[in-house]
């Protein structure tokens, strides 16, 4: 009976049991998947970062006011940003620290541009839940290794801004720059 | 869709009976929360909060869209508009505080139904589906309080919004676009806060919708009840207009004493100080902590403090306090017992106690700083927790010798099994 049926079946024009009708439902509905894959696109793009956020997505600062040892903040992409001009003897203390003993190892020529390992840039947001660290303000707690201290959650950073001790996953995030001449940076 | 024996709706009025015949209406009201809907004779008073959950939504959603009328959802002026409502809109200061208290009662008459489902087998089969969409309108709930606590623009706006956006960062590979994407920025701005605006006017809608379906779903079996044995006969069960349309009316009373009580002599209570400062992308706050209700669920992510085979500790803390919820809605499943009341069944009541205290010594932990002995007890209790309903349940409904049941809900009521005349 089921054989005769849809051999019986209008449009069945081969005989295989594939009918006209299944060709149009497949074509049907997969047009208009496509189409509201298509539309679906622009309604979920709409919520990343408009063309005027990006475009304050870039900063250029002047570091020849910041004497050795001292380090300040400022805003990159609405977060807070540290310039920090380490001492040698912070510089010292950074590249004692074997990589071994280190959560996220980097060292801190990985961490600073080629010949300018003085310049610390990073962001001034813990990688644990995104607190602002103490130590680039002056007088802050810079925490037991010298570098930055999460008030939140402990989160305790060394002199070249790598998570030592406490709940952050992962050094301070080094965002990209590059130096324009030898005290303006562009960052971003 | 009810029991044989309840009451059938009959217009009297000539209006009435045109407005039947066109759009049933009232039939649909008369049938769900009237005289039509047939309900067990037995519940006690942990059965208003179903109703009290219902009037927290409709205090919300009334208040909230006079806020709306007031508010300016803009990074720039957000703080100042709130504090507009507070000090210059006539009565804002009332409808404000309506409206940021009723958020936390409406959280405590919520986790109050749920202990409520918890403690008397409310999930379990045949009102599987009740318990799974509750737990869906739940999440809903967390979304929209969340995003209606950034709007004031405060601190504890700023940086909760920064934390709890954190989070998806967590997720490996996609999670700093997904943050970014959410965010529509590199950290919480006006992009954010519109949205943020957009989606708390929108989801109470939602929830409302979900409610639909929560109690079109109660109705098929109709509802649990303290002994939890099934209903039996028109014996059993009396009609839900006029005895607990009182009931409930009674409870919403006392409900609301309690809540404007809180409201007009201690609004600030429940809340931080630290949202009265406006938001500073700089500066963070010394202890940033959740509202209440999330205080459980915050001292689960911040139990994880170490990595467990290479998976970093932020990754496992998500995962767990999404773990935490996601695993109720496999409760029906897990708890086996085929006796619902926990009056029935002895080990299983020491352990929804002991169930209830770890929730709380969760709470107590998530509020406090994240230092010791904090974070040693937070690591125990979510311990616990997970081992509640993925160890201890599913043995003790198969160990656990459960007491003699009532033969049906009259015998448990009056001693005796009465027909539906007078019993002599």
């Amino acid at each position: 009976m089921a054989t005769l049926e849809t051999t019986e079946t209008p449009g069945n024009v081969a005989g295989d049991g594939v009918r006209r009708r299944d060709f149009i439902n497949i074509a049907a509905v997969s047009f208009a998947g496509v189409g509201a894959a298509t539309v679906l696109l622009p309604l979920i793009n709409q919520m990343n970062p408009s063309a005027d956020v990006l475009a304050q997505a870039s900063i250029e600062v002047d570091l020849s006011a910041i004497k050795e040892g001292q380090a300040i903040k400022t805003i990159f992409r609405k977060q807070p940003l540290f310039l920090r001009h380490l001492t040698s003897k912070e510089i010292a203390a950074a590249d004692a620290v074997p990589l071994s003993a280190l959560r996220d190892p980097q060292t801190l020529e990985q961490r600073t541009s080629a010949g300018k390992k003085q310049w610390l840039i990073t962001m001034g947001v813990c990688t644990h839940l995104g607190c602002v660290p103490l130590g680039a303000g002056e007088g802050e707690i810079r925490g037991e290794f010298g570098g930055y201290f999460c008030p939140c959650h402990g989160s305790t950073y060394d002199t070249a801004a790598r998570i030592r001790k406490g709940p952050a996953p992962k050094n301070l995030e080094v965002p990209k720059y590059a130096f324009k001449s030898d005290t303006v940076v562009q960052v971003g | 869709m009810s029991f044989p024996w309840a009451k059938h709706y009959e217009p009297k009025q000539p209006l009435m009976k045109w407005l039947d015949e066109r759009l049933p209406l009232p039939r649909l009201v008369y049938n769900a929360i009237g005289a039509g809907y047939p309900v067990p004779r037995n519940l006690n008073y942990f059965w208003n909060f179903g109703v009290l959950s219902g009037a927290a939504l409709g205090i919300q959603i009334i208040t909230g869209i006079i806020l709306a009328m007031h508010y300016a959802a803009n990074g720039a002026i957000a703080f100042d508009s709130v504090e507009h409502i507070m000090r210059d809109v006539n009565s804002g200061w009332m409808l404000r505080y309506a409206h940021s208290n009723g958020a936390s009662f409406f959280f405590i008459v919520v986790y109050l139904h749920i202990f409520r489902g918890l403690f008397y087998g409310s999930y379990k089969a045949p009102r599987e589906m009740v318990w799974l969409l509750g737990l869906v309108i739940f999440l809903l709930m967390m979304a929209t309080a969340f995003m209606g606590y950034v709007l004031p623009w405060g601190q504890m706006s700023f940086w909760g919004a920064k934390v709890i956006t954190g989070l998806f960062g967590a997720i490996p590979l996609v999670g700093t676009p997904i943050q970014t994407w959410l965010l529509g920025g590199f950290a919480p701005d006006d992009a954010a806060l519109n949205r943020f605006f957009s989606l708390h006017y929108l989801l109470p809608f939602v929830i409302a919708a979900v409610i639909v379906l929560h109690i079109w779903s109660l109705h098929i079996p109709g509802s649990n009840n303290p002994t939890g044995v099934d209903v039996k006969g028109p014996q059993d069960t009396v009609p839900f207009h006029p005895y607990y349309t009182a009931k409930d009316g009674f409870g919403l009373g006392v409900f609301l004493i309690i809540y404007c009580s809180v409201l007009f002599f201690a609004p600030n209570y429940l809340g931080h100080p630290d949202n009265y400062i406006p938001a500073n992308p700089l500066s963070t706050p010394a202890h940033i902590v959740p509202e209440w209700y999330f205080w459980p669920f915050y001292a689960i992510l911040r139990a994880f403090t170490f990595n467990i085979f290479g998976i970093p500790a932020k990754l496992l803390g998500v995962i767990a306090m999404f773990g935490s919820i996601i695993l109720l809605f496999f409760l029906p499943w897990l708890d086996k017992s085929p006796v619902r009341s926990g009056n029935y069944r002895p080990a299983f009541k020491k352990f929804f106690w002991l169930l209830v205290a770890d929730v709380l010594v969760l709470g107590y932990c998530g509020g406090s700083p994240a230092e010791e002995p904090f974070v040693m007890i937070s690591q125990l209790a979510a311990a616990y927790y997970f081992a509640h309903f993925l160890i201890i349940l599913p043995i003790v409904s198969r160990m656990e010798r459960p007491l003699p049941l009532p033969n049906s809900i009259t015998e448990a009521v009056l001693g005796h099994d009465a027909p539906s005349a007078p019993a002599a």
